[in-house]
């Protein structure tokens, strides 16, 4: 009965990160148009231009191999599941063994990587520009990213996102500048990942600096669709990943009844607004970097992860 | 109680490292100067903190000097120094802002691993502050040599300081006599470097330190 119950919070969690994720990706636009004194489009409009974007036909470039033709599927597969292991309402999932932080980040490297394969199959100039430089970002990213992971793991006793996420509810956590190092690390990182404004701007398609959208400029039709909807995962990837790390209250635990899954659900749209709000303001109010100027950027994400581990190893062994 | 006193010690310490990062990770010169008064704001927070869990009320007399002195009067005179002197555009370092990072990592990571071998019979609170406070010395020296502008080196040697009064007050404190000569000091030394500051611009016109080695003829 119990598995049954899991493996529904389970289905639920995976529809609901699905469709929630055009949802988030509108708000932000929003509310960033609301920041430039603009009225921006409505909420729905991701959502139209998806069904938009299905209905058309895909024009395939001539030399396009089929590895072009699958990525789109695999980098929206493998973003999916990365997002459905996340805990958003519920930590008791039935997947919740194989929810591992680590996993988590090779799921995301393997769409990646298949983007840039991507990018670099049609030949085209911009797409090898948009590759490199997504490798460059990832090869600093990623392993800023695992120092997090460490840091949390070294804390918490275990890579698995439910054990975390229920140790940061807890009373042992304390008081720990390592954990507000780890989460402007995750921060940053996620702004690099998502192709947020200091790295990448997501609002242009017309610009020499530009990372993802470079990748993806020979899509069209379905393929582009399915690139979208991954791209809009991601970010709600992301933010579910640190509100389940950092601010864990009101998520839901097994067996605690409907009213717990609501109250886990209500809390898990309020962090997303204001997460999606601080992200609108932040890109509102900042400049984009200089391409080269990323490296720094990252490096001082991937510097703040590994102090974070320095300083809780001083006061793990004292 | 206890436990939280532990707690708010290392976030102070930790933030003083952090802030030691920041400082070496600034290349501009106001904004070095932000940080520069915010290192010294944790380095006051942290003393008077230990002042109230050590129950030693002469510390809160070193935490007023370092905030008075450090985080508002040293600040304010080379705000000015920068002003007078017009160089207030980017400056130059000698190895880029990764390799810094690195190394920086590097030192902070020796520095724990000398420190807590060592320290093996004292207490966890002063064991943490410090091997916290020779990281930030050890910070404070690479800001000195990686950078070329004679202002920066200034500010590194002043947060060298900070991290030798978090050392102190670790140990249960130094004499409050010690604590106001070190101060005293200090502020001469800002007005010998004050004018030293000038004297190099007036000869070479640049606060960059290479032209001396050049002046010595170490450089071609």
């Amino acid at each position: 009965m119990a598995v049954i119950l899991d493996a529904l919070v389970q289905l639920a969690q995976l529809l609901l990160v699905l469709a929630l994720a055009p949802l988030l990706t509108g708000y932000v636009r929003k509310v960033k148009a609301h920041l430039l004194r603009r009225r921006g489009p409505p909420l729905v409009q991701p959502y139209r231009d998806l069904l938009k974007l299905i209905r058309k036909e895909v024009v395939l470039a001539e030399n396009a191999s089929w590895v072009f033709r699958i990525a789109p599927y695999l980098i929206f597969a493998t973003t999916l599941i990365a997002a459905a292991l996340v805990p958003t309402f519920a930590t008791g999932l039935v997947f919740s063994s194989a929810a591992d932080l680590i996993a988590i980040v090779a799921l995301l490297g393997s769409a990646r990587f298949a983007l840039a394969l991507a990018g670099l199959d049609i030949g085209t100039s911009f797409g090898g520009i948009g590759s490199s430089r997504e490798m460059m970002i990832a090869s600093l990213a990623e392993p800023a990213m695992l120092m997090i992971v460490f840091t949390l793991s070294l804390l918490a006793g275990s890579t698995q996102l439910s054990s975390v996420s229920t140790f940061m509810q807890g009373q042992e956590v304390g008081l720990r500048v390592s954990l507000a190092m780890s989460l402007v690390a995750l921060i940053m990182v996620a702004l690099a990942e998502n192709a947020r404004i200091p790295v990448d701007n997501p609002a242009t398609h017309l610009e020499l600096t530009m990372i993802h959208e470079a990748m993806i400029l020979e899509y069209s039709g379905r393929h582009l669709a399915v690139i979208e909807a991954a791209a809009s995962l991601k970010l709600l990837l992301y933010l579910s990943l640190i509100a389940c790390m950092f601010l864990p209250w009101g998520v839901a635990t097994t067996g605690q009844g409907f009213a717990a899954y609501a109250i886990g659900l209500g809390t898990y749209l309020v962090k997303l607004a204001a997460a999606g709000f601080l992200l609108a303001v932040f890109e509102t109010v900042t400049a984009k970097m200089r391409v080269f100027r990323v490296s720094d950027f990252l490096g001082a994400a991937l510097m703040l992860g590994l102090l974070a581990a320095l300083l809780l190893f001083v006061s793990q062994s004292a | 109680m206890d436990r939280l006193a532990l707690d708010v010690a290392h976030l102070f310490a930790g933030g003083l490292v952090l802030v030691s990062f920041m400082l070496l990770y600034q290349d501009r010169m106001f904004g070095l100067l932000n940080i520069f008064a915010l290192h010294a704001l944790v380095v006051s927070l942290s003393v008077a903190w230990q002042a109230y869990i050590q129950a030693a009320p002469h510390l809160y007399i070193t935490a007023g000097i370092a905030l008075v002195v450090k985080a508002i009067i040293i600040p304010v005179a080379l705000h000015r120094i920068i002003v007078r002197l017009g160089i207030h555009r980017t400056i130059e370092t000698v190895v880029g802002i990764g390799q810094t990072m690195l190394a920086g990592i590097g030192l902070v990571a020796l520095s724990i691993l000398v420190m807590l071998p060592i320290t093996a019979e004292a207490g966890t609170l002063a064991r943490e502050d410090l091997a916290f406070s020779l990281s930030v010395i050890l910070l404070g020296l690479l800001m000195m040599i990686s950078r070329r502008n004679a202002l920066s080196q200034i500010i590194g040697f002043m947060s060298i300081e900070n991290g030798l009064i978090l050392a102190a007050t670790a140990a249960k404190g130094m004499p409050l006599v010690v604590e106001i000569s070190v101060a005293f000091s200090i502020l001469v030394a800002l007005i010998v470097i004050g004018i030293f500051l000038f004297r190099i611009r007036e000869r070479f016109d640049t606060v960059d330190v290479h032209a001396l080695e050049r002046f010595r003829g170490e450089q071609p």
